[in-house]
Formats: structure tokens, C-alpha cells, sequence
């Protein structure tokens, strides 16, 4: 089972890949996570001769028998040192068909976070377990983030099939269990697929050792999985980013709106409304560089103009007349806390979604969600780093927002303190107030 | 009634996913930031960075100066498609030059520190003389392991410092762009692009690059394994021999430690084959300055550099 009988053997060509697939893994310490990261690259032609030739000659003086390919993601060096991986790192690699983005993410204290900083920008979550030891606390909680942040998409990789002779009872028993978990939560789409990240078998190339396994490999899957079809193509989402007013004699009255699309399709002539001022005017252009065009969805970067002269700044929205969020100043989210000092009634902090900064009050936290077991604590009124709970804010500025369920984009904010200007929480806002 | 719009009808290409995102970087930090500049080094990817932000702001121009680090060991070449593009854009060019900086007694040449690290020092007294608040920088996060980890917004303290353990969590595409008195921030709006990503997109666009990233005739020698090339700032030392390869450069840089790789890439076509055959990285190939340690970049980075 060599990599050069593999189909992404031609990774590379002249012509990009045509499409992008945003991924999260997810795994305990030793899981094998690093190494399947490393399989990925190396096989899919990501790795160069002088990365692969160091590892090669660090496995070699650490005495290994084989080459460690965990080494290939090695991060900091402060962490190499210490040997563990603390903080959420990016990885690129490609095939003729997609580029790949890979949000990496450490098994450890700071965990939930990381995996919520990775998850947010995902559209597929990975998530491995060890099939000697099958579904752990940790890998229940994994998929519980990942449900909660709303990737659609979902892998389970029974790693280590070499260690149980790749047994397929093992394989049925915890596929069965997290089916059985996965009911509880939001996960439109799961694929379990048995592998072994060292050796390679259905990760790129299909296994012989698991004839009973009739799904896709790995990489097939990350190739073709379809997420097109995860954004909102109907409610029309603009936040107005910036407001391009070029001075010039050319273009002495241009006064573009630009921003990118958020959700839902924008066309010239279409009737929209300016919010949180209510205004209403009709899309009378939508420029994409020097080019005007006829469509935009997201998620386009493009300036859009109105026929009406309107009042119109950052962090306005533009939504179409019959189908626009109601700007509202009680949110009602799930929020998860990433600062040591815990976060409690009455704080104040700075908010921003979309682009829009506001300030805000915490007038409750409802209850804390236990991510192992899904209980809602609703005795404890604050919530430590690493936690996620029930949070009602009441900002200073309306928020044009969306459930969080609906869109991605305006259904998210973060929390900012206001002392130190560091992000302290990330908020997913709930359906109904 | 209109039929609903189907998914397949709503595709945008990797590449343009890749520059909607970049150009709301550019945008957001444009809106953010009283007082941002890009940095400008002249290579492929700050080429990228202008292309996005010209198209980001456009029919308005760039607002905001580019900033050029002066190493007095620049390519004539590369200096030469800055001020094409500089003039096209109507962009305004500040350039901190190291032997002034070296003048004033703001950078200390100590003979041991190559002039790619005193960039650092000129870099970072410029920021503070123009009080700018943000650095477009045109890093990507696959260039270096180091650089996996590194945000968008990526936050220096008051002496320009970076601290990989302690990075602000970016969520979605929300970026923070709070700063205390005395910090400032580097954006990269480059960071999920790859080198083939880079070559990619230069072609699409068709736009002016330094020609010296194209194979073409040149006189060089051999130093520490690399292709230098043959000039007054970098003699050649006992036992080095001048010859004429066709060569072409991967990076730009200090002229006294880039090295040229022998090419017969011509065209962007040619190049991106090129590249998706090589088996060497970048920096690998030709970064001196990097080569020192392998931690070397992370060094430069908690210094200041980009
Ligand atoms: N036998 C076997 N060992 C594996 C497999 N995947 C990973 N390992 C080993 O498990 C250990 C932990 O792997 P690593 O990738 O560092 O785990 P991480 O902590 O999840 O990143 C290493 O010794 C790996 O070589 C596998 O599929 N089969």
C-alpha cells in the first residue's frame, strides 16, 4: 500500500483545485491525531523532501523504527520542548479536486477553547478515537462542540484498527454507541470510517485488512463530502463593512457599500431595508472589483450601491424589505467562556457581530451545560474558562442578528474585555428571545 | 415566482473564496484601525496584497501609505515593479531605510547581525515614528511551521513583541481590534493562502511581478549551496567562481543571501509546474537567513519581525 498508488498520486496540477473544504480534528493525547495529520499531507504530496528528510532524521535520533510523521505538525518551539501542542493550528494541503484547511486542535486543559475557535470556521469536524479504548468522555464531548458550533458535517476515525487485528465487532460496537449518543444532538451528517493513521489503510487508499468496510476512505470522503448546500441561499444577509467614497473626479458621486455577503442572493433592483434605521431603497448596483454584476451570495466580498440616497454606515445591514432580522438588544445565546476570571451577572463587556461593536450588560446566565452529559446546571451562576452556558445579554446597540441555527455569520459574536481587550467569549445566539 | 436558487448555481472557486475572505480583512482593518500601513517587501505575496487591497477599496484608492523596509541590498528589479505599482495605484510609498536607521543609532550594525534582522529594528522605529496602529503583513501560515498557530490579527505589545502562549481565540471571521495604549497589531490577510495559491492567483490576474521570479540569463556563484548572484554588494569570496546559469528567484529579499535556483520557468505557467514538483520548501531552498536554525523564524518573530 504505497501513496504512489493512491488517487491523489497527481496532486498539484497546473489548474487549482475548485473548491475548499474547512476542516476540525478532534482527538485525545495519543490518539493518533498528529500522526493521521501527518499521513494526510504526506500522502496527499503536501510534505517537501527537506520537512520529511528532518523528521525522517529526528525519528532516527530519538531511536524510532519507523518515522514519526506526528513531527510534520510539530508547532512552537516552546512546545516541542515540552512536547504537547497548546493552541489551535492551521494546515494546508490539496488534491487535484479541493484545497483543505484543517483546524487542528489539542486534546488538552485548554481544550474546549481551542476546539471552539477551530469548530467556528469548520465545515467538517474530524473527530478520532483509539478502538482499543473506544468512546471516551472526551470524544462525547468533541462531538458535542461540534454539534453546538453547527458543523454540518461529521467524522468519527477508529483509529489504531492494527491494535484490535481489525476487528469489525469493535468497529459495529462503537459506531452503534455513538449513533446512539449522536441522537441527542445536531448532526445532520456522520460517517464512521475504521483506520489506521500509521499504516495508512483508509486513509487515502483503501484497506485490504477491513473487507467487511464498504464505506468511503478518509480522503475520499474529505474529496467529496458536499457542502455547498450548508449556507443560506434565501435570507439576504449584507453587513456593511465599509463605506468606499472615492473623492475623485471620475467617480465624484460613488457611493459604495462594501461588505461581504452574509446570506441569501443580491440583485440589482431588489428591494431592501437599512437596518437598524428602517430606511428602505432599491440595489441599483453590485460591483465585484471594476466590474458590475448580477448576483452576489455568500460569501462574496463586493460593494454594493442604492438608488436612493441613504443614510448607510458600518455595521448597518442591508436585508431585503419582506425578510430581515429584527434588530434587537436581549440576546439570548449560548456563550463559551475563554478567560481565567469567570464570567458572571451584571458584567459589562464589548460585543461584536458582525461589524458592529457594542457594548453589553450579563443579565443571567440560566444554566451551564455539562458537555459530557448534556445537564443543565442551573445552580451555578457564573461561568468558569471552558465552559458553556445559557447567557441573556442586553447591549447598547440593537444586534441585527439571525439564530445562530440559521446562519453562521449573524448568528455569532464575541465577547470582549474591556480592560484588556482581549476576546474572553465566544456566543451563539438562540432561537427566539 | 421565481424558482429557488439551487446550490450548484451559487459556487465561487477556491481562489475567489480565498480573496472574498482577504479582501474582508482588508477591509475590516481598514475600518477598524486609525492608522494602518502595509508592509510592502516587494516579493509575490505583498504583489497579492496590493492586488487585494486595490480591489478592496476600489473605485476608491488604497487607504492607507505602503511602508518599504530599505535594505540597501534590494534587486534593482524588484524596486522597479514597486514603483509601476506605487504609480498605477496612485498609493502612497514611505520607505525606512536601514542605513539611515543605522545613522540615527536606532539599529547598531554590530557586524554579526545580517541586515534581514536589522530590517526588525527599522521596521518597528518606522511604526513608532508614523504612529501607525496596524501592519498588513503578507505572511501565510504555511510557510513555516511556526507560523501555523499565528492569527489574522495577531497582537505585539508595546515593544512589538509577539507571544505565541498568549494569542487572542479568533472565532468566525470576527476579528478583535482592540489595542491598549502602545500596542499594535499585524494583520495578514495572506494567512490561508498557499505558495501554489500565490502562483495561482497571479496568473488569474495577470499583474506585474519583479522579473526576476522568471528564469533568465545571470551571472552567479555558489555559496553555501545556493545560486548568488553577482554584484557589488556581494563580492565573491576566494574560491567562489563566477559563472552564467538561467536562473530564477522563489524569493526576494536581501540580494547577499537570497539565492536563485537554476530554472527555465519563463512564464507563470511554467512556474506554477514547477513549484508542483518541487520537492524543497521556499525557505528551504533559498533563505539564508533562515537556514540558521530551524526556530530561527519563530525567533525573529517574537523580536518583532513579521
Ligand atoms: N499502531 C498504531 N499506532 C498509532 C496509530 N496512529 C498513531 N499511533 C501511535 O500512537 C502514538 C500517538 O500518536 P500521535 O499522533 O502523537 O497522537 P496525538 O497525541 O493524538 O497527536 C504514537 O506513538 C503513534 O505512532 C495507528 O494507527 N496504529
Amino acid at each position: 500500500m504505497t501513496p504512489e498508488m493512491s488517487p491523489v498520486a497527481e496532486a498539484h496540477p497546473g489548474r487549482p483545485p475548485m473548491d475548499l473544504l474547512r476542516f476540525a480534528t478532534a482527538g485525545s493525547v495519543d490518539d493518533g491525531k498528529s500522526t493521521l495529520i501527518g499521513r494526510l499531507l504526506l500522502d496527499s504530496k503536501s510534505i517537501f523532501e527537506d520537512q520529511l528528510e528532518a523528521v525522517e532524521a529526528t525519528s532516527h535520533s530519538r531511536g524510532y523504527d519507523y518515522t514519526d510523521l506526528a513531527l510534520l505538525t510539530d508547532g512552537l518551539r516552546s512546545e516541542r520542548e515540552q512536547g504537547i501542542t497548546i493552541d489551535v493550528a492551521y494546515r494546508y494541503f490539496a488534491t487535484p479536486t479541493r484545497k483543505f484547511i484543517i483546524a487542528d486542535t489539542p486534546g488538552h486543559i485548554q481544550y474546549t477553547r481551542n476546539m471552539v475557535t477551530g469548530a467556528s470556521t469548520a465545515d467538517l469536524g474530524l473527530v478520532l478515537v483509539d478502538a482499543r479504548q473506544g468512546l471516551t468522555e472526551q470524544s462525547r464531548r468533541h462531538a458535542v462542540l461540534l454539534s453546538l458550533l453547527r458543523v454540518p458535517h461529521l467524522v468519527l476515525a477508529i483509529n489504531k484498527m492494527d491494535l484490535v487485528d481489525w476487528s469489525e465487532e469493535i468497529y459495529e460496537r462503537i459506531h452503534d454507541e455513538f449513533r446512539q449518543f449522536a441522537t441527542k444532538l445536531s448532526i445532520p451528517d456522520l460517517v464512521v470510517i475504521p483506520i489506521s493513521a500509521l499504516k495508512g489503510d483508509n486513509v487515502v487508499t483503501r484497506s485490504e485488512n477491513t473487507p467487511w468496510y464498504h464505506g468511503p476512505t478518509l480522503m475520499h470522503h474529505l474529496e467529496h463530502v458536499h457542502v455547498a448546500s450548508d449556507r443560506d441561499l434565501v435570507d439576504a444577509r449584507f453587513p456593511v463593512q465599509y463605506v468606499v467614497r472615492p473623492k475623485s473626479d471620475e467617480y465624484h458621486d460613488y457611493r459604495g457599500y462594501a461588505g461581504q455577503v452574509a446570506g441569501g442572493v443580491l440583485k440589482p433592483g431588489d428591494e431592501v431595508v437599512v437596518l437598524p434605521s428602517g430606511m428602505t431603497s432599491t440595489i441599483e448596483a453590485i460591483d465585484l472589483f471594476d466590474q458590475e454584476i448580477d448576483e452576489a451570495f455568500p460569501p462574496m466580498s463586493v460593494t454594493v450601491r442604492l438608488a436612493d440616497d441613504v443614510d448607510v454606515s458600518r455595521g448597518d445591514m442591508i436585508a431585503r424589505v419582506r425578510n430581515a432580522p429584527k434588530p434587537s438588544q436581549d440576546i439570548d445565546a449560548m456563550v463559551c467562556w475563554m478567560t481565567n476570571e469567570p464570567l458572571r451577572p451584571r458584567q459589562k463587556l464589548a460585543i461584536k457581530h458582525t461589524t458592529r461593536m457594542g457594548r453589553t450588560l450579563v443579565k443571567d446566565i440560566q444554566y451551564r451545560l455539562d458537555v459530557n452529559t448534556l445537564h443543565r446546571d442551573q445552580e451555578t451562576k457564573a461561568l468558569g474558562l471552558n465552559e458553556i452556558g445559557r447567557v441573556q445579554l442586553r447591549t447598547t446597540v440593537p444586534l441585527l442578528c439571525d439564530p445562530y441555527s440559521k446562519n453562521r455569520t449573524t448568528g455569532s459574536f464575541i465577547l470582549i474585555d474591556e480592560g484588556t481587550g482581549v476576546t474572553v467569549g465566544a456566543g451563539m445566539i438562540n432561537s427566539g428571545a | 415566482m421565481t424558482a429557488p436558487p439551487t446550490h450548484a448555481d451559487y459556487q465561487l472557486s477556491q481562489l475567489d473564496q480565498l480573496e472574498a475572505e482577504s479582501i474582508h480583512i482588508f477591509r475590516e482593518a481598514a475600518a477598524e484601525f486609525e492608522k494602518p500601513a502595509l508592509m510592502f517587501s516587494g516579493g509575490k505575496d505583498s504583489i497579492v496584497m496590493l492586488r487585494l487591497a486595490e480591489k478592496a477599496f476600489f473605485p476608491a484608492k488604497i487607504p492607507f501609505p505602503l511602508v518599504q523596509i530599505d535594505t540597501g541590498l534590494d534587486f534593482p528589479e524588484v524596486l522597479q515593479t514597486r514603483d509601476n505599482w506605487v504609480s498605477r495605484l496612485g498609493a502612497r510609498l514611505i520607505v525606512a531605510s536601514i542605513d539611515e536607521a543605522i545613522r540615527k543609532g536606532v539599529v547598531v550594525d554590530d557586524g554579526k547581525t545580517s541586515r534581514n534582522r536589522m530590517q526588525t529594528a527599522t521596521l518597528l522605529n518606522c511604526v513608532e515614528e508614523e504612529g501607525f496602529t496596524a501592519m498588513f503583513g503578507g505572511g501565510r501560515r504555511d510557510e513555516e511551521k511556526a507560523r501555523a498557530k499565528e492569527r489574522v490579527y495577531s497582537h505585539r505589545d508595546d515593544f512589538g513583541q509577539w507571544d505565541p502562549k498568549n494569542q487572542r481565540p479568533e472565532l468566525w471571521s470576527l476579528y478583535n481590534g482592540k489595542l491598549h495604549g502602545g500596542e499594535h497589531m499585524r494583520i495578514f490577510p495572506l494567512s490561508n493562502w498557499t505558495e501554489l495559491d500565490i502562483w495561482h492567483y497571479l496568473r488569474q490576474e495577470g499583474v506585474e511581478l519583479p522579473s526576476i521570479y522568471f528564469a533568465h540569463a545571470r551571472r552567479v556563484f555558489k555559496r553555501d549551496g545556493m545560486w548568488m548572484s553577482e554584484s557589488p554588494q556581494n563580492p565573491c569570496r576566494e574560491g567562489e567562481e563566477v559563472v552564467e546559469r538561467k536562473v530564477r528567484y522563489r524569493t526576494v529579499g536581501d540580494l547577499t543571501l537570497t539565492g536563485a535556483v537554476e530554472s527555465d520557468a519563463d512564464t507563470l505557467d511554467k512556474i506554477i509546474d514547477e513549484i508542483a514538483i518541487a520537492r524543497v520548501t521556499e525557505r528551504g531552498a533559498t533563505r539564508g537567513d533562515d537556514r540558521f536554525s530551524e526556530a530561527a523564524m519563530e525567533d525573529r518573530k517574537k523580536e518583532g519581525y513579521f
